[in-house]
């Protein structure tokens, strides 16, 4: 007699903790096995690149804060990197170096993130309370710099907005040496706990090759084997000049992608602690009236200044014809502004490679043949953030 | 050192494929390959494959539409090569109608990145697998990219506590998204610019 089966569809999202946001994940189940993934996305579609070709290029700035929230900051430098680019300016290194350390504090608020909610998804609750409060200083760090603790819009076309106020490099100094011993601690809950290694090693094994052929960047990447980082590979801004090693996993599982998160970790606080000590006095915006707005000390008393604010708020500033793609090793991987401008002061286009994208898009591969309870703890190692995924 | 190489490449290209190639040109540090639709699969294939390009990641697919021009739409297709540590663009131009070849048997990542360009500019695409959109909302009527669609849209989305469900409804605001024109013609005065170039050379 033969048993005849029927696999089961069930609706994973869009409102589920583990979705790790508005993913709906449609799953054609066999008993406990998932036969294939269909995963939907867009339900958090905002049109950022179409509101991009309408506004201009200091008003598209603050949109890339919204796409991956979780480092806001990273996100702003690779659209600033493309409108210099296509201005072709210099950007003063004081500005370069406070750009550095922000985009690292974006890399640990982004990893704590993703490693503590990927221990709650397998079921830990403890990490994600202890990294929380970690993330909270980070925050103010950005607060106390630009305003904000989420939606900075801190950078700008040729530098930053403002400098950094007093003592705030010394407190991000204290936090990088207290930070590794919370490290620790994290990781004395996590990486030899029994539970978490179950839920973990051997899950979602990403092959060299397939890693390459998925489109796969940052930690996802180098989670496989392949020793490759922008930061190293294409250096921007004052990488070169830094001291820092790349961790490369082995066996490309969410296991070691979790190890290679709470590394990165360790490298980006010692590259925050170069920073802090090599950074220069200067100025810390381009000092081209025609791209930076002027002091409000010099709108009182110079003319010339007054007519650059009104133009650059008004109009703005015009960017040569030209097309460029940048990229910079955002936390979740390449994370790139493909921007084509027509002359005028707004950009004609601005494509925006996101990491999650790919990496949710190889979903259906990754979880094929694994259990349903391996989705979340899959879900919650390929780190997606919604408002980048979905732009 | 960078752009050399750049320029090394280029060369292989246009000898490697003389015929395919329509223009090649570099700019602002990147390479930018410009061919016929009709070549798109062979080049692809030649540049993943070969042994000195080795372009074996697809970054990314960008859309772009120029109304104005014969040839409404742009792909834009962005490769990188971790052996060679460099970046290429490879761009096709076409008419609105036409359909192109999909590449997801040479790049599987290409999928949603198809869906994506079909969703946004409305381009069709050759033996697609899954042809869907992917970023608007189920039953949505448009492609939200192309220029001529208004920055508003059409409808809107909304609960309505009379019918007890989520109804769509066009779109009513107070008042209309305004765009304004505050593009001077006035570039400057002419010595301004000279002093600088005079600082630029000296």
């Amino acid at each position: 007699m033969v048993k005849r089966t029927k696999s089961l569809n069930l609706n994973f999202g869009p409102q589920h903790p583990a979705a790790h946001g508005v993913l709906r994940l449609i799953l054609q189940l066999d008993g406990e096995v998932v036969e294939k993934a269909d995963p939907h996305i867009g339900l958090l579609h905002r049109g950022t690149e179409k509101l991009i070709e309408h506004k201009t290029y200091a008003q598209a700035l603050p949109y890339f804060d919204r796409l991956d929230y979780v480092a806001p900051m990273n996100q702003e430098h690779a659209f600033a990197l493309a409108a210099e680019k296509l201005l072709n300016i210099e950007v003063p290194i004081r500005a370069k170096y406070i750009r550095v350390i922000f985009c690292e504090i974006g890399r640990i608020l982004s990893h704590i993130l993703n490693v503590t909610t990927q221990a709650l998804d397998v079921g830990a609750l403890t990490p994600s309370l202890w990294g929380f409060e970690e993330r909270e200083t980070l925050m103010t760090f950005y607060e106390r710099a630009s305003g904000s603790r989420l939606h900075a819009n801190y950078f700008r076309t040729g530098g930053v907005n403002q400098d950094v106020p007093l003592r705030l490099l010394e407190d991000i100094e204290k936090f990088c040496k207290s930070f590794p011993r919370i490290l620790n601690d994290l990781e004395s809950l996590l990486t030899d706990n029994r539970i978490f290694k179950q839920r973990n090693v051997e899950i979602g094994i990403v092959s060299k090759q397939e890693a390459l052929d998925h489109s796969f960047s940052g930690v996802m990447l180098r989670g496989s084997g392949v020793s490759w980082d922008l930061r190293k590979s294409q250096p921007y801004e004052i990488y070169k000049d830094l001291d820092f090693k790349i961790p490369v996993g082995k066996n490309g599982d969410c296991y070691d992608r979790y190890l290679c998160r709470i590394e990165e970790m360790r490298e980006s606080v010692k590259i925050i602690l170069q920073c802090i000590e090599k950074i220069p006095k200067g100025p810390i915006k381009s000092v081209d009236g025609k791209i930076s707005p002027p002091s409000r000390q010099d709108l009182k008393q110079s003319m010339e200044a007054l007519i650059h604010h009104f133009k650059l708020f008004t109009e703005g500033y015009r960017v040569p014809k030209g097309d460029v793609y940048t990229a910079v090793e955002a936390p979740k991987g390449e994370f790139g502004v493909y921007l084509i401008s027509d002359g005028s002061s707004k950009p004609y286009r601005c494509k925006i490679r996101a990491p999650g994208f790919s990496h949710l898009q190889a979903m259906d591969y990754l979880i094929r043949g694994h259990m349903l309870a391996d989705v979340p703890a899959v879900l919650g190692s390929l780190d997606i953030v919604f408002g980048e995924v979905d732009r | 050192m960078a752009i050399d190489n750049l320029k090394k490449l280029e060369k292989l290209i246009n000898s490697e494929l003389s015929s395919k190639i329509q223009n090649s040109s570099i700019k602002n540090g990147e390479l930018l390959i410009e061919i016929n639709e009709n070549n798109l699969i062979e080049v692809l294939q030649f540049l993943k494959s070969n042994e000195k390009c080795k372009f074996r990641q697809l970054i990314d697919i960008a859309g772009v539409d120029y109304p104005e021009e014969e040839k409404r739409f742009q792909l834009v297709y962005l490769l990188l090569s971790h052996e060679r540590n460099e970046r290429i663009k490879l761009s096709i131009k076409f008419q609105s109608d036409e359909i192109i070849n999909s590449i997801t048997k040479i790049f599987s990542s290409a999928n949603w990145m198809e869906r994506e360009v079909f969703d946004m500019y409305g381009i069709k695409f050759k033996n697609h697998p899954d042809l869907r959109r992917i970023l608007t909302d189920y039953g949505f009527k448009g492609h939200p990219l192309r220029k001529d669609f208004p920055l508003t849209g059409f409808n809107e989305v909304r609960y309505s506590e009379k019918e007890k469900k989520v109804i769509y409804e066009p779109v009513k605001l107070e008042q209309n998204y305004r765009n304004f024109d505050f593009e001077s013609p006035w570039e400057g005065t002419n010595y301004i610019k000279e002093i600088k170039n005079l600082k630029k050379d000296g």
